[in-house]
């Protein structure tokens, strides 16, 4: 099959430098399209491929754009902005394209920013990825060098800068707002929708904020157009996905694959089925913030409409296995003790219904759950649900708690009534 | 007061932001590098170079868990206790870790060596359990292997 994410990545973790990836026919699509396709074209390209967005929301990347103000009325510079901090817990896709192929990124900044017509572009990356900045300095350098960055791209007219900003920790940088909020020097919280950023986004100017992966589907797109891209996945929503697999399997790890494969696919086939001893019990497709798949959508297929269908989100299809020697309870005490510390603490119900709900877990697993526990967390998971919170940050915490309390509602139950983890002694 | 070589490279970053204002993130950063930790007079330096207030700079400063309002050791240890690593045994493991270097999470070993904070996935999942030391991430870790690395750092 065609991987055009990773098809180029060489086999030794090395980084792709220029020379190799233009070999590879990188920079074709931009060497088409800058000066050549009308702006608006690439848009409606975009938006044909049925490109969803990688960053876990599965927005039309097309649909995005287009909310973008053109022509020459439209307020200056425009921004694009790759979201690069990678932190949901679970998700380790972004880092690979970063560190082994940043060429293709770049590629993608260029045609998305020609696209809305931007002229500055920010990378936004968490510091952790100490490798992926080194290499995409590197890489911003070489392409500037050779005419792909600055001003008058390949003597189109068209300008883009870019840059790299290294962010200092918060997993709420990820929210597209809080992130404009920190890439202005301020306090990562979210910020009031609307206005979008598309209108008014960094510095109060049209800004479009993609995540690395989607970005990395554009060149592509453009190179070989929409039907081709549709026709990599096995369903009606375009190109291969990135997915990983970690937790007790025998090989856990990241793979490019046909948007669609089978959740049955990824775990036997490509993570090699469950480590001797161990049974699976059910998994996070997308990070910490979706909720529960179990053995019964096995055959679902992994894409954002279909997974929406059985009662979660795709996410970043970074899946998460629970086994059945792991508990339950634990599992989901240990995402709340993520989310308690990372709410950007903005608005009440999320800085402190968390720490409740992570408190309430842990004394279940310590043996001290009560009668009525099970009610404190559903009212909970009510209370932080859609629409009673600021951002997206605290229903997607309980989007975990939800499908645990629905698939493994018998294991919570017994903590309470055995006064004690069944799992205790498994060294958790 | 800043460094000439601070002023620089914070000059360098706001040389593609519309405002001063907008490179307090950066300038912390910045200064951390040199100073290892913010103090109140790194605050108070900052705030001067980008003609912000105290208050708003310490505002950053107390927000981003990657800067550091407290002294840190030589070297700082970022233990992902993030769900992968956690199925693989993390909990224990930093246990265990903590005990061997005397200190809890959040403080500094008596010889200013190390310092053990608990931070969110480092996405390296499938090599979990993980941790950072410095710019380093170290994968796959059992007790053993843990010892073994500390060594690297003296």
């Amino acid at each position: 099959m065609e991987k055009p994410l990773t098809g180029h990545i060489k086999d030794d973790g090395s980084q792709l430098e220029l020379k190799g990836y233009e070999k590879e026919g990188g920079y074709r699509a931009v060497k088409k399209v800058i000066g050549k396709i009308d702006p608006e074209n690439v848009t409606a390209t975009v938006k044909d491929s049925n490109l969803k967005g990688r960053g876990g929301a599965g927005f039309g990347t097309g649909m995005k754009w287009g909310f973008v103000p053109m022509g020459e009325d439209a307020i200056t510079p425009k921004y694009l902005v790759a979201n690069a901090d990678e932190m949901e817990p679970g998700t380790f896709k972004d880092r690979l394209l970063m560190e082994e192929n940043p060429h293709l990124l770049i590629e993608g900044m260029i045609l998305s920013a020609y696209a809305i017509q931007a002229s500055i572009g920010f990378i936004f990356i968490r510091g952790a990825y100490v490798k992926s900045v080194d290499r995409l300095e590197k890489a911003i350098h070489e392409a500037r060098e050779k005419g792909y960055l600055g001003k008058n791209i390949l003597k189109s007219g068209f300008d883009l800068d870019l840059y790299i900003h290294i962010s200092v920790g918060r997993y709420m940088c990820g929210e597209e707002t809080a992130l404009l909020n920190a890439l202005e020097g301020r306090r990562a919280t979210p910020r009031f929708k609307p206005p979008y950023p598309q209108a008014s986004g960094l510095f109060g100017n049209p800004t479009i904020v993609n995540n690395v992966e989607t970005l990395c589907c554009v060149p592509y797109i453009m190179e070989h157009g929409a039907e081709a891209f549709k026709n990599l996945s096995y369903t009606d929503e375009g190109g291969t996905k990135l997915y990983g697999v970690s937790g007790n399997v025998k090989n856990p790890g990241t793979w490019e694959l046909p948007l669609g494969t089978t959740m049955r696919e990824v775990i036997e086939e490509h993570a090699g089925g469950m480590m001797n001893g161990y049974t699976f019990r059910g998994a996070l497709p997308g990070g910490a913030s979706t909720d529960f798949l179990v053995n019964d959508h096995m055959d679902v297929k992994l894409d954002f409409s279909t997974v929406m269908n059985v009662g979660s989100r795709l996410g970043t299809g970074t899946l998460v296995v629970l086994d059945d020697k792991t508990c339950p309870v634990g599992f989901v005490a240990n995402l709340m003790r993520f989310f308690g510390r990372e709410s950007c603490g903005w608005c009440t119900p999320c800085r402190d219904g968390i720490p409740f709900v992570q408190k309430t877990l842990e004394a279940m697993e310590a043996g001290k759950g009560k009668e009525g526990d099970m009610d404190v967390l559903e009212s909970h998971v009510e209370f932080m649900g859609p629409g009673n919170t600021f951002c997206a940050f605290a229903p997607g915490a309980m989007e975990p708690l939800q499908s645990a309390m629905k698939y493994f509602g018998k294991d919570f139950k017994q903590h309470i009534t055995d006064k004690k983890c069944a799992w205790k002694g498994n060294g958790k | 007061m800043l460094s000439e070589q601070e002023k620089k490279e914070i000059a360098e970053e706001l040389e593609h932001l519309p405002r001063k204002t907008a490179g307090g993130l950066e300038a912390l950063r910045v200064v951390q590098k040199y100073r290892s930790w913010i103090s109140d007079e790194a605050v108070s330096d900052i705030s001067e170079y980008l003609g912000m207030s105290e208050t708003q700079i310490d505002g950053l400063a107390s927000f981003y868990n990657l800067i550091y309002r407290k002294p840190v050791g030589r070297h700082v240890i970022l233990f992902c206790d993030s769900i992968s690593c956690w199925i693989k045994n993390a909990d224990n493991l930093q246990e265990q870790l903590g005990k061997h270097l005397g200190i809890k999470p959040g403080e500094t070993t008596s010889d200013d060596r190390f310092t053990l904070i608990p931070v969110a996935c480092l996405g390296a999942c499938d090599k979990a359990p993980v941790m950072m030391i410095d710019d380093d991430l170290h994968v796959n870790l059992t007790e053993e292997k843990i010892k073994e690395i500390l060594e690297q750092y003296k």
